[in-house]
């Protein structure tokens, strides 16, 4: 049953997007609303899903659920004892209309990730390397470069879909997923990069591992990333990896 | 509790961990959340205590101390010292009593509810074990043999049912007590799985649509906890369709690549890149849990206005069952 994670490219900054110019409300189901504000994953749109989830988690809703959020909405619970589809979608109007449309001051937090590349915990940096004709140091050089955009957490407990990986050391799947990655395992997948927090199927090109739990069921917030988060990776050794 | 045999997969459950969708963490939770509600009203605990989830081949389970039980949901012969238990109704057994199951008559998975609830240590604000996760339960796991299942406190209404009832011992190690819901398959429906349209319904064209109305499709032997696969009329407009991922839900019906709907259960992930082709509506969210592997399921659209009304149809039922206390201290 388990999904793939789905294969994005992200768009570059100046590329030019479509954020609604009003947030769209459709009912998913029977105890669900998707709120919308755009359809392309750019840092705009995104940047108003993280305002409006900001607002919903700070709003009084007496029906409220929970929501959750993704790369151009946020997908909200709500309980229809407590109120009809109605009354819900009114009540988040409201809350749309008091969520600024030019969020620039949404806080967010850089979370550093350090990771020992290659050997045992990168089984497949020198696939990723020889695919994009550069040298391994060079992958690792790439990719503790930019700042990446945590988009959405889904797929998996605490796994964080990255924005912002360099086209340069973008590498296919594998044509047959390995049965189990062990947690922590830093792998990239066409033109996306991740981290697997729990141990778990896949066919990612596995690159390194941080030895950071990425998710602690005992914590309030148990997910270290959040949507919204900007990450870097840094390169340690294996004797830091081991220390920590 | 002490587990003797595990059965084919027995849990922990609740009624999920809720709130950290965002987390990426799936609720888990009792499939047929009605059944598990009704079980724990039966023995007097709160809808949302944890009990245990039984997959068509049962347990066998013996009771360290004396207490009230119910089994509700599927029939799967639950007997005691090899006298029919009867479902859907709260029953004293004693100690050294041992809970087993026969044949699966009807549905999928049975709840079983002990006066006091199962008190495994919450994780997140839940007790629901999260089988991918390893979280919640006893051990993040399924149960096996020799586990031992630490109780919570029963109260004082339970030990009055639990007095009066032991007036009626007979030979058998348990009495069945006056608490029973009646006429149980009010919480099912027996006609089509009711949906809404889900936001890619429009990517079918009218051939799949009427497809997905008229059809009748079987659940896939690869379900599990995190969704049924249904095989039947393959549905091919937007195979391979390219969608950004945002949140699924609990019934949220997808469409992967092959054409074959997946309707998402409650171990399923928080988000998805698969058209979401329908919705099951809430109220019909027990009878989909309770299908097997085999089962012919169909589909019927319908508004979310009587999505509503199924709704608070289940919770009239259920309030037969509630304000237990005046009742109990009326005796039974």
């Amino acid at each position: 049953m388990l999904q793939r994670a789905p294969w994005h490219t992200y768009p570059r900054a100046e590329e030019a997007v479509s954020v609604y110019e009003r947030a769209r409300l459709t009912p998913l189901g029977d105890c669900a609303v998707v709120v919308s504000f755009g359809d392309d994953i750019s840092e705009a749109i995104n940047l108003r899903v993280r305002a409006f989830s900001s607002q919903l988690s700070e709003a009084t809703l007496p029906a409220l659920v929970e929501g959750v959020p993704a790369f151009t909405n946020v997908t909200i619970l709500y309980d229809p004892l407590i109120t009809d589809y109605e009354g819900f979608a009114a009540a988040l109007e409201s809350l749309i209309d008091r969520t600024p449309t030019e969020p620039t001051a949404v806080e967010s937090r850089t979370v550093e990730i350090p990771v020992c590349y290659g050997g045992e915990f990168g089984p497949d940096l020198g696939f990723v390397a020889a695919h994009n004709d550069v040298s391994e140091d060079e992958v690792i050089a790439i990719h503790t470069e930019p700042d990446y955009r945590v988009y959405m957490i889904g797929f998996a407990p605490g796994f964080p879909y990255l924005g912002g990986m360099s086209t340069r050391i973008a590498a296919p799947r594998r044509d047959s997923p390995r049965a189990a990655i062990p947690a922590g395992s830093v792998g990239i997948a066409g033109h996306q990069t991740g981290v697997y927090p729990i141990e778990t199927p896949g066919g990612w090109q596995l690159i390194g591992r941080t030895p950071l739990r990425l998710f602690r069921a005992e914590r309030e917030t148990p997910s270290l990333m959040q949507a919204g988060d900007r990450v870097r990776f840094h390169a340690i050794s294996r004797a830091q990896f081991e220390r920590e | 509790v002490k587990v003797l045999a595990p059965g084919l997969l027995t849990t922990v459950q609740d009624l999920g961990r809720i709130g950290f969708g965002k987390d990426g963490v799936s609720p888990s939770g009792a499939m047929d959340r009605e059944a598990l509600r009704v079980a724990n009203l039966l023995v007097d605990n709160g809808e949302g205590a944890a009990g245990l989830e039984i997959t068509f081949e049962g347990p066998r389970i013996e009771f360290t101390t004396s207490t009230l039980v119910s089994v509700c949901g599927a029939d799967l012969e639950p007997r005691i010292a090899s006298a029919p238990l009867l479902g859907w109704c709260a029953a004293l057994v004693q100690e050294g009593a041992v809970l087993e199951f026969g044949a699966a008559r009807w549905g999928c998975r049975a709840y079983v509810a002990v006066a006091g609830g199962i008190d495994v240590p919450e994780v997140m604000h839940s007790r629901s074990t999260y089988l991918r996760a390893g979280i919640g339960g006893l051990e993040g796991r399924a149960l096996r043999s020799d586990d031992e299942l630490p109780l919570g406190r029963i109260g004082a209404a339970v030990q009055r049912i639990m007095a009066t009832t032991a007036e009626n011992l007979g030979p058998l190690p348990f009495a069945l007590t006056s608490r029973r819901l009646r006429d149980a398959e009010r919480l099912y429906t027996s006609g089509p799985i009711r949906f809404l349209r889900g936001p890619d319904w429009e990517m079918l064209d009218a051939d799949d649509q009427s497809a997905f109305l008229g059809g009748t499709f079987r659940v896939s032997p690869e379900s599990d906890r995190m969704g049924h696969r249904l095989r039947g009329p393959v549905l091919r407009s937007p195979a391979g369709a390219e969608m950004t991922s945002t949140a699924v839900i609990t019934g949220t019906v997808q469409l992967p690549p092959g054409g074959e709907p997946i309707v998402l259960t409650a171990d399923r992930q928080t988000t998805g890149g698969y058209p979401m082709i329908a919705q099951v509506i809430h109220a019909d969210l027990g009878t989909v849990a309770q299908l097997r592997p085999g089962d012919e399921i169909r589909f019927e659209e319908t508004t979310i206005e009587e999505a509503h009304r199924a709704i608070r149809h289940i919770e009239e039922v259920l309030d037969e069952l509630r304000g237990v206390e005046e009742r109990a201290s009326s005796g039974p």
